[in-house]
């Protein structure tokens, strides 16, 4: 029960007299769950947030400490005021604390050079100057200004940008808004596919 | 999103989660939302309980969805255009539409030209050389001034075509295509048929079940059209409720990273067109009836206009056509298959994936592990390694032969920035930032102002091709490098340039360059009063949040358009603005006030309904639903046609069994077509998700790992004893393009389906799994099975039905 959400703990204290709280034991469990549970979260920060698997948009509160520089995830729940979820949470989204805490995250940005056998690690401005090295160069290369019927069409035909199902809105334009700016017609998300 | 745009005019889920529960009736069709939406799926479970609702699953599996439902169809996937088509068919040959409705809110009266023909499955229009249709050749009838000729009684009205179209999906039709016993289609047909009275209303939900068909915009068409006939669009408890299956797919398609549209669903420029009225004249609808509103082609250039001031600022003037000429214009369609077709060719040299991940995802993975080989450059933007930046490392590739340079880029998570995600029914809801970023990371939309800002330093310095677009973008933002999202926001609601002030509704955007709005559906969501999608009253205090208690809780987050959250809700009222059923009104006219009151209505808020009020749906040219379309490319009607890989000819049409308009990659660019034939490949197969796993990147969170460690097929027990299989055994997939050797897990979910005289079978495949994740050796790749064809409208790739051989190991 180490994971014991609010909204389940609130469960069991409100039946703490009915056969639910009562264990195997013979005595109550609910209370020292609501003891353990406050003292969890007592004095945590709380955020809101939407689960960012399906597209149900189950909205999620978020409790965080922060001791020094450092801040800690405690706990993430179903928020209770939600017409769509009205405080559940489905398997993924109760387990979401753990794909915010992972310890499988990419630590820095990695290369890999034609015909190697592993990335190395570089840094962000090694990264982003010879990536921005190769979108010049491969826009330069395959932009059409005009078609074979002199239509002007100032497409770049050899980049394609995909992704996005799981980025903000706002990122979302701004991906859109700089992919075609550079003249990109190869343009696609997760709605398709 | 094709289907739906094609049908009323916008490509959204009409309704929202909650107002599931309204419900008499709900068809679940190609989607299990009891597993792949469990939460949204307690909306159906509450018009089940609260109202005693009958839910009907169509699906070619016994999975939660149906272990709740009133009827389980076991229906051969895609193939749902035989059972629409049949309840269609059923519901006119008993006279059970809903008469007013259509007269009031549907085509059904428009009189096309004569030169309409169906014939052996094929539509009027069709080019043989090009493979592809001409939809302007289904056009209506009209008159010197261009409105459409109205008289439901003539022979050739949309009415009376749609009777003839469909007078062949019989009951007995119905079976041997879908494999649903007649008799079991004919009492749900009895219930679905009792939804076209006024104080009834049946919704259809649906998922990729529907949309990942060569034909599956006329999948869900097909079910569209029965909703029209049966009275049930715009209505609380009705409508098309498309379940998205990502946290933003809908926002980032209303903002269009999508190759044929631009933000707000604009059309893409064509090359050809030179100018702005070139522009709009092409891509806005036109007005097909003296009262229809056609709100979004009477504004097509106010929108477009204050877009590119949006993005070329000061450089966008009327002398220029406000930069018209720096949008890109695309030769021919260039959507995900294309991107990796157009790899194939060695015409493309890049590729930039954030969160999604290209092998895994497929279609046809083997062939796109080739198609990535074949780039100069791949980047990965994810907070995790995945299958597409560890792709010339996968199995069976040599990373030596593999020149393509791989950047690894590690972004920030969901958490760790702020910025809103809009939902499968169109709220738009904010989330803060919970956590810094982890580690090294950076947020994506940092990493692609950075690399544009840099791009734009090396044309400053360097010169190079055209550098116009990228020198004259508009940028400015307090730091260029890392905009706050709030300031994205901000632009992409639209200010007055003039007073400086942004916008509360689109209706005062200009075509003149007085306007900016980034995309003009989500202008008022960012007044100057403040961000509206953060707002918060909710089902804490359900009498002051929820004024008419029909569950739109307005001050809840945000929905577009203009906070609306059902579309097309001007046809829940009859033509005198009396709700068709008063305890479940969308909105209702009152004479007093004489305004539009309940939901925000999505109509002139003060058109007094009379004979000469606007027509319902604002946004087509008709003023009405389509049940006759010609935004599609595949016909104006849905017809049944079987996959690119089936069992069986087309009963309907067996000289033209797949539907003509399909595109089929390899073949046009030379390869050799990689399709198999029931004689090798006997079995049907269809993918899906299982509840512990969102596609691909759970395979890093270790609690859903631990639920659903290993991949696995569904086999259906008939066939396994058949077989010798038991669960647990090894078994080998195997389809024309690749295979898994994966367990077997052997269920009476699945079960054997009589098809046209001939007994099929239908295998399951779970998608989840690759050659990254915490558990390794898990490198078999679902999609490795699936065919490198699409949609003919949409070209959403076949990941539903394809054949398969299966051998046990």
């Amino acid at each position: 029960m180490e994971d014991t959400t609010r909204r389940e703990f609130m469960g069991i204290g409100a039946a703490a007299t009915g056969a639910l709280g009562v264990s195997a034991l013979g005595f109550d469990l609910g209370p020292a769950h609501t003891v353990r549970q406050r003292l969890r979260i007592e004095g945590a920060t709380v955020s809101r947030s939407v689960c960012p698997y399906c597209a149900v948009g189950c909205s999620l509160l978020a409790y965080t400490r922060r001791t020094g520089r450092k801040t800690e995830l405690l706990q993430i729940e179903g928020d209770p005021d939600s017409p769509v979820n009205e405080g559940t949470l489905c398997p993924k989204g109760a387990s979401s604390l753990e794909l915010a805490v992972s310890r499988r995250r990419v630590p820095s940005p990695l290369y890999r050079a034609p015909g190697a056998t592993e990335f190395k690690r570089v840094s962000w401005e090694f990264t982003l100057d010879k990536l921005a090295r190769n979108i010049k160069a491969s826009r330069d290369r395959t932009l059409v200004t005009k078609d074979a019927d002199g239509n002007t069409v100032n497409r770049c035909e050899g980049i394609a940008f995909a992704g996005g199902a799981a980025f903000s809105s706002e990122e979302g334009y701004l991906a859109t808004k700089v992919m075609r700016g550079l003249g990109v017609v190869h343009l696609e998300q997760q709605a398709r596919v | 999103m094709v289907s739906l745009a094609a049908t009323f005019g916008r490509g959204a889920m009409t309704n929202h989660w909650r107002d599931i529960r309204h419900a008499d009736v709900i068809l679940v069709n190609g989607a299990n939302p009891a597993e792949a939406h469990p939460v949204g799926f307690r909306w159906l479970m509450r018009a089940k309980t609260d109202r005693g609702a009958k839910i009907i699953h169509a699906d070619p599996r016994f999975t939660r969805t149906s272990a709740v439902a009133d009827t389980h169809l076991r229906i051969r996937t895609g193939s749902d255009v035989a059972y629409f088509g049949g309840l269609i068919n059923y519901v006119l040959g008993n006279d059970l539409h809903h008469r007013e409705y259509v007269e009031f809110a549907t085509n059904a009266g428009l009189v096309v030209k004569d030169s309409y023909s169906f014939d052996e499955g094929l539509f009027n229009g069709f080019d043989e050389a090009t493979g592809a249709y001409d939809p302007t050749a289904w056009a209506y009838e009209t008159d010197a001034d261009g409105n459409a000729r109205v008289d439901i009684d003539h022979p050739r009205s949309v009415l009376n075509l749609l009777r003839a179209h469909y007078s062949r999906y019989t009951p007995e039709m119905v079976e041997r295509i879908t494999g649903i016993p007649r008799e079991q289609f004919l009492e749900v047909a009895r219930l679905v048929g009792t939804t076209g009275r006024p104080d009834k209303v049946m919704t259809i939900v649906y998922a990729v079940g529907l949309t990942h068909h060569t034909t599956g915009v006329q999948l869900i068409r097909s079910g569209a059209i029965l909703q029209l006939l049966l009275g049930n669009m715009g209505r609380p408890g009705g409508g098309m409720n498309a379940e998205r299956g990502h946290a933003n797919i809908q926002g980032n398609t209303d903002h269009a990273i999508s190759w044929d549209i631009l933000p707000g669903y604009l059309k893409v420029p064509a090359p050809g067109q030179r100018n702005l009225d070139d522009y709009v004249a092409q891509s806005a609808s036109k007005k097909l009836r003296p009262n229809a509103v056609n709100f979004f082609g009477e504004n097509y250039r106010r929108f477009m206009v204050s877009l590119l001031k949006t993005w070329y600022g000061d450089t966008a003037t009327a002398d220029n056509e406000f930069a018209f000429d720096l949008l890109p214009k695309p030769a021919a369609n260039s959507s995900w298959i294309s991107i990796f077709d157009q790899a194939l060719r060695g015409r493309m040299e890049g590729l930039i994936l954030s969160g999604m991940t290209a092998t895994s995802i497929g279609p046809d993975s083997n062939q796109v592990l080739q198609a990535l080989s074949k780039l100069k450059w791949l980047c990965v933007m994810d907070p995790f390694r995945t299958t597409s930046s560890e792709f010339w490392n996968a199995p069976g590739m040599n990373p030596a032969d593999v020149r393509t340079e791989v950047f690894m880029l590690p972004a920030t998570h969901w958490i760790e920035k702020d910025g809103s995600f809009t939902n499968s029914g169109r709220w738009a809801q904010w989330k803060e930032q919970v956590l810094p970023p982890e580690g090294e990371s950076r947020h994506d939309h940092w990493i692609l102002a950075d690399l544009f800002l840099r791009v734009r330093a090396l044309y400053e310095a360097q010169g190079g091709r055209f550098p116009d677009p990228v020198r004259r973008l508009t940028m400015d933002y307090r730091d260029p490098r890392r905009p706050e999202l709030d300031e994205i926001a901000r632009e992409i609601n639209g200010r007055d340039l003039g007073t400086g002030e942004r916008l509360t509704t689109f209706a005062d955007l200009a075509d003149d360059g007085t306007t900016t709005a980034g995309d003009w559906i989500y202008t008022g969501h960012y007044p100057p009063e403040g961000n509206l999608t953060k707002r918060r009253d909710g089902v804490q205090d359900p009498e002051k949040n929820d004024p008419t208690g029909m569950g739109f809780y307005p001050n809840w987050a945000w929905s577009w358009p203009v906070n609306r959250r059902v579309l097309y809700n001007r046809a829940s009222a009859d033509p005198s603005g009396r709700p068709w059923d008063p305890d479940r009104p969308g909105i209702v006219w009152d004479p007093a006030t004489r305004t539009w009151t309940g939901d925000v209505p999505d109509y002139p808020p003060t058109a007094a309904p009379g004979p000469d009020a606007p027509l319902p749906f604002i946004m087509t040219g008709e003023g009405t639903g389509r049940i006759f379309s010609n935004g599609v490319a595949d016909g104006p009607f849905p017809e049944h046609y079987e996959p690119v890989e089936s069992p069986v000819d087309n009963p309907l049409h067996p000289g033209q069994s797949t539907t003509p308009a399909v595109y089929r990659y390899d073949e046009r660019a030379g390869r050799p077509n990689r399709f198999g034939t029931v004689a090798d490949y006997p079995y049907i197969a269809t993918s899906y998700r299982l509840t512990e796993h969102e596609h691909y990147v759970t395979q890093n969170v270790e609690q859903l790992v631990r639920l659903q460690p290993e991949a696995f097929v569904e086999v259906p027990a008939e066939l396994a004893r058949e077989k010798g299989i038991e669960t647990g055994d090894r078994v080998r997939v195997s389809s024309k393009r690749g295979k898994l050797e994966v367990r077997a897990v052997v269920t009476g979910r699945l079960g054997p389906l009589m098809i046209d005289g001939r007994k099929v079978y239908q295998i399951g495949i779970p998608i989840h799994w690759g050659f990254v994740g915490i558990n390794t050796g898990q490198h078999w790749l679902a999609n490795a099975l699936t065919p490198f064809v699409g949609d003919a409208s949409s070209r959403t790739p076949e990941f539903k039905a394809f054949l398969v051989n299966l051998e046990k190991m």
